[in-house]
């Protein structure tokens, strides 16, 4: 899924600070599950800017609402009546989320609350980690199962690097060695050699390089 | 000569059979050519090659290609190095081009330190390809004569190509793997990271030795002394993949105020001394960071001068 980090309050009121009526607009899809934009998230924000505004000697006037997904001009259209009524639309889904929005009512501005991160998935109870950068071209069988274009942080594809100690990345004792992983795991499979032969260049223009991306399914085009 | 496949001095005063030595230089902090030249003099005469770091940690400085052409007006050889973190694939072969138009001979690949570490840690980096394909290549435009995209080079680049190795970063099965990859891809030398644990050392060339490696390619051991302490604790700590023993940390201790130094300088000779001997090893690499005034006296006491004319 997408992860995402809620933006800091202060940013948000900013963005808002010419506003006394604003709608917060959640998402049930993927910042619902990494709980950053759903349904309990819009609450909370909700609260907090109300509160914060508050000390200012202001009055803020919020309504809530979320929905099934921000990604689809299906659901987007079912804010149509309502969305002009506001100063401004706080959208609480991925980055994807507001830009539909903006799209699709281009009189309103709408203001994201969350920074988006990554692609990936939870490893323990509110923890959130990278897995895929979505390069286009999925190579993850040649490494053991594990990306290291997301997950190395120098893309290496003939890794590890010398920077890798005690099972860490160079840059962070919080950061994983994928390489050192995928050599583990090769090692303790027998299958070393896998790793052995030189992996020539990958070609990005299949990733955000090469432009933004587009996925057509003919058969459902209309 | 015409089976060298650069020309340059290093490949010659290897493929000549004698024990190679080089140095290290970083580029100044700025255009500052006379202070450049000024470090650059210490080394002439006293290595085979002298190696131009490439925004070395990730803090900006003169470009590795400027730098080096500078040091040959000089008449000291450059190693240019060239990290991955910089530059995409485009960047890389017009640098290759420019630096083997200018008459620079020798290129180390590198994947460079991430910039988290360095000056400017807000940047992007690149990583288009990674050091082994970049040896590759470096190879592929020499001996070829074509691009990346296969078309053809009006004049291909003539380059001594390196590599670098950390026979202490983990995991430590890998490493002569990943050695061997390199040499694979089209490594002719390799220079390996500075040299503190022997006795790692000493198992890791065994296997470099018994898997044959050697034999196709040259590798010269990492030596840099320590000035201080606090220097080799701050390395054994704080650089990932860098393995300093208690036992020299100590011994740095006993030496005494005033005498680390020089008692740093002597371990470094006892390395030397060893590498001299040591099966597959040919030659050293001296990086003496921010030390190149005491070059001459350690090459002078290593026995390592006067360096070969070949
Ligand atoms: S190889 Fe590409 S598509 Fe596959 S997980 Fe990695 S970044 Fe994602
Ligand atoms: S330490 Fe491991 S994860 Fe980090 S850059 Fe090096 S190979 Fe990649």
């Amino acid at each position: 899924m997408i992860i995402a980090d809620r933006k800091p309050l202060a940013e948000l009121l900013e963005m808002i600070q010419d506003c006394d009526r604003i709608l917060i607009l959640g998402c049930k899809g993927c910042v619902t599950v990494c709980n950053v934009g759903g349904a309990k998230e819009v609450g909370i924000l909700a609260s907090a800017l109300k509160i914060a505004r508050k000390k200012e000697g202001r009055t803020l006037e919020v309504d809530e609402r979320t929905l099934e997904r921000q990604c689809d001009p299906e659901y987007i259209e079912q804010v149509k009546n309502e969305v002009g009524d506001y100063d401004a639309v706080i959208s609480m889904a991925c980055g994807v989320g507001p830009q539909f929005l903006s799209t699709a009512y281009p009189e309103q501005r709408f203001y994201p609350a969350v920074n988006t991160t990554s692609f990936g998935g939870a490893v323990q109870h509110g923890v959130w980690e990278e897995r895929c950068a979505g390069c286009g071209q999925c190579v993850i069988h040649y490494f053991g199962g594990m990306c290291p274009i997301a997950r190395c942080s120098k893309s290496l594809l003939n890794g590890p690097c010398g920077g890798s100690a005690g099972g860490k990345c160079e840059i962070s004792k919080d950061v994983d060695c994928i390489w050192d992983m995928i050599v583990r795991k090769k090692t303790e499979q027998g299958r070393l050699e896998d790793l052995l032969d030189v992996k020539p260049p990958k070609s990005w223009d299949t990733a955000r390089d090469g432009g933004p991306r587009r996925s057509v399914r003919e058969e459902l085009v209309q | 000569m015409s089976d060298l496949k650069s020309g340059s001095n290093l490949e010659k005063v290897l493929k000549a059979g004698h024990f190679a030595f080089t140095g290290e230089c970083g580029p100044p902090k700025g255009a500052n050519v006379e202070h450049l030249k000024e470090k650059v003099a210490h080394l002439k005469g006293m290595v085979d090659a002298v190696n131009v770091t490439d925004n070395q940690t990730a803090v900006v400085r003169m470009s590795s290609w400027a730098a080096s052409t500078i040091m040959l007006q000089e008449g000291v050889e450059p190693n240019f190095q060239m990290v991955c973190r910089d530059r995409n694939r485009l960047a890389m072969m017009s640098d290759i081009l420019g630096v083997s138009a200018m008459g620079i001979r020798n290129m180390l690949c590198l994947s460079g330190d991430h910039q988290r570490f360095g000056n400017h840690p807000q940047s992007k980096n690149v990583y288009d390809i990674d050091s082994m394909q970049l040896i590759a290549l470096a190879k592929k435009m020499r001996d070829e004569g074509r691009f990346l995209n296969d078309e053809e080079i009006d004049v291909p680049p003539r380059l001594f190509i390196g590599a670098a190795a950390n026979p202490f970063a983990e995991p430590h099965e890998f490493r002569p793997y990943r050695l061997a990859k390199k040499v694979e891809a089209g490594a002719d030398f390799i220079q390996t990271q500075c040299i503190y644990n022997m006795d790692r050392f000493r198992a890791f060339m065994k296997r470099v030795v018994d898997m044959g490696i050697h034999e196709k390619c040259s590798i010269l051991a990492g030596v840099t002394p320590m000035k201080s302490v606090g220097m080799a604790k701050y390395m054994g700590k704080m650089v990932p993949g860098m393995d300093v023993p208690d036992e020299l940390i100590q011994r740095l201790q006993g030496a005494g105020k005033g005498k680390v130094a020089e008692e740093g300088i002597r371990f470094a000779l006892e390395q030397i001394e060893e590498f001299r001997e040591m099966e597959g090893v040919a030659g050293v690499h001296l990086m003496a960071i921010e030390w190149e005034h005491r070059v001459p006296e350690i090459a002078e006491r290593a026995g390592m001068l006067p360096r070969p004319r070949v």
